[in-house]
């Protein structure tokens, strides 16, 4: 393309594009990136990004992408209409990946090879080497600014206000002065080039919007571990795991913000990072034991470590706080891709008859309020808690709704007997159903000199928690621990329905919310329209049985191979099969919306079930 | 088996500690295991000792693994909550029941299947973060609960009762409990109430965590002369260091006499009972002293006993993380939640 062929103004597609940057791990590419990220947020355009990368620290190719929707369509898309081609070594793969005309950026210091080139796309040369090697001396200088550069060099081709980039370069090296200047001259060496010899800007470009609102942008992991220290965590234990390790690094440092004396630097609160998942476990249903609010962080491989402590916590009735993020398989699979592959694992963890509540976030919002809920609901239902997110929403910065606190909310801290209470209680019995619902009262250690004191162990024990191995009263036992399973069914976050009416619904959770907008969008288009519900905790409530009774069929939507929700589904509800229809991925990125609709339209093709006519987008 | 409640009649004449309170109070239910389980000695060690210092008995968290001897939190200290909790995890729970309320007085019991075998990584972290506790291991070179297989800490050729011999090394916890750092080292035998006795008192004022090793005989799979941790064998061997009175089961047998000399007890089963003088040499602040001390005598196939090391100075887990006097399980919404305007000034942040 050369310059002065200038765009018609009515071609130019505004605040709707994907952005792919491919770079080398540890290349420092990521603020950069980031802040491109952020530049277009404060801009006010809904923005969603996503990591793509290696479990490797330096070398290997990594990919970030951006997806711009005025919509607010925050899911992922197929197609990448801007390749930022900064890895030589991804070239082939990355030319391929850009959608027919769109745009290849890519460092002409050293020409393209030929047979790279497509004669569909838009090749975008910026010679950033060379224009590094004449302003910068230093070499670790050069291959830094070099991301800086072509940040400029977008925001004059895609039309990002300069100043929101230089505001951020301001603010993000405050009190670091010496290095905003070059960061500047970097950005405007990027900006002149493509201004004086580039056709810019392209007829994608961004523009002010109002459509992110109030919204705040923040990954899910920060916000859990930022809602654990409102919902009043004392204890975190854990052991570094990726994509969980955010999580911890989030409660740390808000605890460390909020909950620190700042004279005295004492702290109300206990960081542990234990030698494995055993001990984290352990140290959580220790601490809560002991009446202390505690939980960790994991992802699936520690799962299959915590099991054993889950059957113990479950029979002993003892709460804890379990996130686990999700990622693709175990220890050498893709653990930096991310999967809903966990929730069998974690709703049936341990031996023996067990059960776990789940709870199921969607958006950082939900991951801040789940976190506090979470903690409430396990002191409530004395029994672990599992928040079941993943890499998707964990560890990509995202737009959400910003967090509220009520002042006025108290911890929810369950059926617990103080030492008056204790007084005034005939016969204290760790295990009696008082009041019905299949959940005792507990009392803390140290409470009471006479009363109160009771043996924690599994199940070989009656109400009173004294030693026995009778068999009616381990089936009594099990039977009202059945009956506080129904009791947790209540108790957990209730589903979201949408309903028009339809006869055919469509069921998901999680990250799958995502793209879930724009692909019913897409589908009504093509003479689709379905009933939503969206899943938010397991077990199951009347509302979910509801929606799938009054429906021909569901899709139900998950993002893993062996259809885990709609196995739980005909576990616990007593589905058939054929009600449940799968819409499967897990190739190790987020569903897209493409995958949704593809597999939704084919199979309305398939079974030659009706289409809507006259359907407007 | 059903739980069996003592029948708590008060003797007139039992002799009351500064709170009012006697030996009764602190003990716990009738215990289930084999009669002249060396288990059941400490834990009347255990009762006598929390008895004489005077600490109110539901001031205490009691935690252990899973084993004969994990089963004993019962058989002390009724009053206090105890939490019977995984194969190997004690640990883990206890170091989360103390960070969760550092004032209570923690008493972790395990087995040398326990903390050796399946919990060895636990112990050797729980040592590392110096969880204020006492932590003691009844050890009698066996799994009791699974019916006497070998334990990691069983010595190379001792044999078992099956008479195969024992082909691997021994894992050692006293030395590695020195080597990991641990402030407080003691080992005892389970006989031994003399010497048990004060240790456990010491260890439970220590500060930090506090490691016994009791040597503790188990009468139905490792009490024949085959192996090294029986009365047989362990009388025979034990060579003591600091407080080195010697007294095999606490109920039946007292000794009395003076430091410096040594005193043959005669033992319910017929066996002698070689008592030695507290060593006055021994230097109880010496790190490296102390572990070249057990080795050295470990050559000679002595067992030492007595507190091998101590750090008066010590610190513990909470001083180490500055974590607030206030019990953390006291804390609630005022202290623990910094509210919505903090909240709006985070969301701020986030634009
Ligand atoms: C995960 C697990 N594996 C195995 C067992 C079976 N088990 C129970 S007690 C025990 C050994 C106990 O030995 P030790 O700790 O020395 O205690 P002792 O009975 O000798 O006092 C074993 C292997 C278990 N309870 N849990
Ligand atoms: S089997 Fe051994 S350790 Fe277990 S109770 Fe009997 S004597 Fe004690
Ligand atoms: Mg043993």
């Amino acid at each position: 393309m050369t310059k002065n062929q200038s765009n018609k103004a009515d071609a130019v597609r505004y605040n709707d594009l994907v952005v792919r940057f491919a770079n080398v791990n540890g290349s420092g590419s990521a603020s950069a990136n980031g802040m491109f990220a952020k530049a277009l947020f404060r801009m006010g355009v809904p923005v969603a990004t996503r990591n793509i990368f290696p479990s490797n620290i330096q070398g290997l190719p990594t990919w970030f992408e951006v997806r711009v929707s005025e919509q607010g369509y925050l899911g992922r898309r197929e197609g990448v209409d801007i390749m930022v081609a900064m890895n030589a070594e991804t070239f082939a793969e990355d030319v391929a990946s850009v959608s027919p005309g769109g745009y290849f950026v890519y460092d002409s210091t050293k020409p393209l090879d030929p047979k790279l080139r497509r004669s569909d796309i838009n090749e975008v040369g910026i010679p950033l080497a060379s224009l590094m090697m004449t302003e910068f001396s230093d070499l670790k200088q050069r291959g830094l600014f070099k991301n800086v550069t072509y940040l400029g060099a977008l925001a004059e081709l895609i039309n990002i206000e300069f100043d929101v980039i230089t505001g951020m370069v301001a603010s993000a090296y405050k009190g670091k002065d010496a290095l905003i200047a070059p960061n500047i001259r970097a950005l405007e060496i990027g900006r002149n080039y493509a201004r004086d010899y580039l056709t810019a800007p392209l007829p994608l470009q961004v523009r002010r919007s109002d459509a992110v609102g109030d919204r705040i942008m923040i990954d899910g992991n920060t916000a859990a571990g930022l809602g654990s220290v409102y919902g009043g965590a004392t204890v975190c234990a854990w052991y570094p795991i990726t994509p969980s390790t955010s999580v911890a690094e989030g409660y740390e440092k808000y605890a460390n913000q909020l909950r620190m004396d700042k004279t005295t630097g004492e702290k109300n609160f206990a960081f542990v990072q234990a030698e494995d998942e055993l001990s984290a476990i352990g140290i959580v249903i220790g601490a809560a034991w002991n009446g202390a609010r505690a939980f960790t962080a994991t992802s699936g491989p520690g799962i299959s470590l915590m099991t054993e402590f889950l059957g113990l916590a479950y029979f002993a009735e003892i709460p804890a706080v379990i996130w686990d993020i999700q990622r693709s398989g175990p220890s050498t699979g893709m653990p930096t891709r991310t999967q809903q592959s966990d929730l069998l694992a974690a709703a049936y963890a341990s031996h023996g008859d067990t059960k776990h509540p789940v709870l199921l976030p969607s958006t950082p919002k939900e991951c801040f309020d789940f976190a506090a809920d979470a903690l409430d609901l396990a002191d409530r239902l004395q029994t672990p808690i599992l928040v079941l997110s993943d890499l998707e929403l964990g560890m990509n910065d995202n737009l959400s709704d910003p967090f509220e606190w009520d002042d006025s909310r108290r911890y929810d801290r369950g059926k617990v007997l103080d030492a008056a209470a204790l007084d005034a209680t005939e016969r204290f019995g760790r295990y009696l159903d008082v009041d019905g619902d299949g959940i005792g009262y507990r009392t803390y250690p140290g409470t009471h000199p006479e009363k109160g004191a009771f043996f924690t162990r599994g199940t070989s024990r009656d109400e009173y928690a004294a030693y026995t191995e009778s068999p009616e009263v381990y089936e009594e036992n099990m039977r009202r621990l059945e009956l506080k399973w129904r009791t947790i069914a209540k108790a957990v976050p209730a589903p979201e329905v949408v309903n028009r009416d339809q006869r055919i619904g469509v069921l998901y959770f999680g990250t799958t919310a995502l793209p879930m907008t724009e692909a019913l969008d897409r589908l009504r288009v093509e003479g689709i329209e379905l009933d939503e519900i969206r899943l938010r905790a397991f077990p199951f409530n009347q509302t979910v049985v509801d929606f799938i009774d009054k429906h021909d069929f569901v899709f139900v939507i998950e993002q893993n191979r062996d259809a885990q929700m709609k196995t739980l589904l005909m576990a616990e509800c007593g589905f058939d099969a054929k009600k449940l229809v799968s819409v499967l991925y897990y190739g190790g990125l987020s569903i897209s919306a493409d995958t949704i609709q593809e597999q939704i339209s084919d199979h309305f093709t398939a079974q030659k079930l009706p289409r809507l006519t006259g359907v407007q987008s | 088996m059903t739980f069996v409640a003592k029948p708590r009649v008060h003797h007139p004449r039992l002799p009351v500690n500064e709170i009012g309170l006697t030996r009764r109070d602190y003990e716990g239910s009738v215990s289930t295991l084999c009669a002249g389980c060396g288990h059941d000695s400490v834990s009347a060690a255990i009762v006598q000792a929390t008895s004489e210092l005077s600490i109110p008995p539901h001031r205490f968290a009691k935690v252990s693994g899973i084993g004969c001897s994990s089963k004993t939190p019962s058989y002390f200290l009724n009053k206090s909550h105890g939490f019977n909790s995984v194969h190997g995890r004690m640990p883990s729970v206890m170091t989360g029941a103390n960070l969760a309320n550092r004032d209570l007085h923690c008493i972790g019991v395990s087995g040398d299947g326990d903390s050796a075998s399946i919990g060895l990584g636990q112990f050797s972290h729980i040592v590392r973060r110096r969880i204020n506790m006492l932590y003691i291991v009844d050890n009698n070179g066996t799994y009791g609960l699974t019916k006497g297989q070998f334990s990691a800490t069983n010595d190379k050729g001792s044999t078992s009762k099956k008479g195969v011999p024992n082909l691997y090394e021994p894992i050692d916890l006293v030395t590695m409990a020195l080597q990991l750092g641990a402030s407080f080292v003691a080992r005892s035998f389970s006989g031994d109430k003399k010497q048990l006795i004060p240790l456990i008192q010491a260890g439970l004022k220590h500060k930090g965590m506090a490691f016994i090793d009791v040597i503790s005989p188990c009468v139905a799979f490792n009490n024949h002369s085959g192996s090294t941790k029986s009365y047989e064998y362990i009388r025979e061997n034990s060579g003591s260091a600091m407080a080195a009175d010697y007294v095999a089961n606490a109920q039946e047998i007292t000794a009395d006499y003076e430091p410096g000399t040594k005193e043959d007890v005669n033992m319910p089963d017929g066996s002698v009972l070689r008592l030695s003088k507290l060593d006055a040499s021994y230097d109880p602040h010496d790190r490296v002293g102390a572990l070249s001390y057990v080795m050295r005598q470990q050559e000679k196939g002595d067992v030492v006993t007595g507190l091998l090391y101590v750090d008066p100075e010590a610190s513990d887990c909470h001083e180490i993380m500055n974590t607030c006097a206030t019990p953390l399980n006291a804390l609630n919404e005022a202290e623990l939640c910094p509210g919505s305007d903090a909240l709006a000034a985070i969301n701020q942040s986030m634009r």
